[in-house]
């Protein structure tokens, strides 16, 4: 079977070496490829995961698709401890390593762009969830309503609570960022995770990206764990750092 | 104390332990975009990431929740094609089964067709 080289991303010539143990997309050693003063950072995958048609189907398979992006993930992080890396787009392959001299040679004003506006930056991740609703109290769920009024009454303090909540988390999450925004270079929105189905309780009303020097992380990551009790019934999750994935795209 | 050269110390789980969603959020739909010789549809992810932002923060974990929709999804799982597949071709032998009952020689029988 033929094999096909993956790339997973660009960067400047190591100071230092990359884990001897480092295994990328099925358990292959990442390489370096050094060109024009840059490094690609790739390995050998098999065409009959990454062939034109094979990869359309396997993309589909959400074990394979899982297993994959954690190996990319995995690269990119062992990547980031020694260099600042541009994380390329999953499933970045070429036919042999001339095609990726060629792609360098082409890119390679755009890549160094880049690499000089994220060199010693890294992401983090900032969620805000509004809590599930706390259990109606049993003694007031047993008791029942004496009127038709009483009724109503209580429905109408239930949605004004739920409304109390929500502008409690948006006030929140414009608050915060407007804070970390100030506390880093750039920042990205994402759409919100769903609620249903992403293994978090609460509904996510911030899911946003902050591009940090290395040197402010102390700080930034301070400033994220003093809001987390500000606000009961609101849930902020931090995860980072990432290797600036959401600012490597085109220019800001 | 974090210097200016060093990798911060990850907070929470971001290496590979990482919630599912976060990573797939970040290679699917972020990082540079190349052509590479092996030219897929970016429409295609696009839509299968969309499917996924619905799905979650890990296969195992949403399989615990039972939460396997995708499994008899046949844009998300090739073995709901297969069994989707299997299932039109029953149906299609029953109604032909049927037919043969109601009009006995004017449907040509499996031996006389092949």
């Amino acid at each position: 079977m033929s094999a096909l080289r993956y790339v997973y991303a660009v960067c400047r010539p190591l100071d230092a070496p990359l884990q001897a143990e480092l295994t990328g997309i099925g358990g292959a050693p990442p390489a370096l490829l050094h060109h024009h003063g840059l490094v690609a950072v790739v390995s050998t995958v098999p065409e009959a995961d990454f062939g034109e048609q094979a990869l359309r189907a396997r993309l589909e398979d959400l074990d394979w698709l899982s297993a994959t992006a954690r190996a990319h993930q995995g690269v990119i992080a062992a990547l980031s401890t020694v260099t600042t890396p541009l994380p390329l787009r999953l499933a970045t392959v070429f036919r042999d390593d001339s095609g990726i001299r060629a792609m360098i040679e082409a890119r390679e004003d755009d890549f160094r762009r880049a690499l000089d506006r994220l060199e010693g930056r890294v992401e983090w991740g900032v969620k805000v969830f509004v809590e599930p609703e706390p259990a109606e109290p049993a003694a007031a769920a047993a008791a029942k309503p004496a009127s038709g009024r009483d009724y109503l009454r209580s429905r109408r303090r239930h949605s004004e609570a739920h409304e109390e909540r929500w502008q409690r988390a948006e006030s929140l999450a414009r608050s915060l960022h407007d804070r970390l925004s100030r506390h880093s270079e750039d920042f990205r929105m994402h759409p919100a995770q769903n609620p249903a189905l992403s293994g978090a309780s609460g509904q996510n009303v911030l899911n946003a990206a902050y591009l940090v020097p290395r040197a402010a992380c102390e700080e930034f990551v301070e400033l994220v764990d003093r809001t987390k009790d500000e606000t009961p019934g609101i849930r902020v999750e931090l995860t980072g750092p990432w290797a600036a994935y959401s600012f490597s795209g085109e220019e800001a | 104390m974090t210097t200016a050269g060093r990798f911060p110390e990850p907070y929470g789980q971001s290496g590979s332990g990482a919630n599912l969603a976060d990573i797939l959020e970040r290679v699917l739909d972020k990082g540079v975009v190349i052509a590479g010789d092996i030219k897929i549809n970016l429409l295609d992810i696009e839509l299968l990431t969309i499917k996924l932002r619905l799905v979650v923060a890990s296969v195992d974990k949403a399989k615990e929740m039972g939460i396997d929709w995708w499994e008899t999804d046949p844009a998300l799982s090739s073995s709901a094609r297969r069994n989707e597949l299997a299932k039109e071709n029953a149906e299609l032998r029953e109604r032909l089964e049927r037919l043969q009952e109601l009009a006995p020689g004017s449907v040509p029988t499996e031996e006389e067709t092949s």
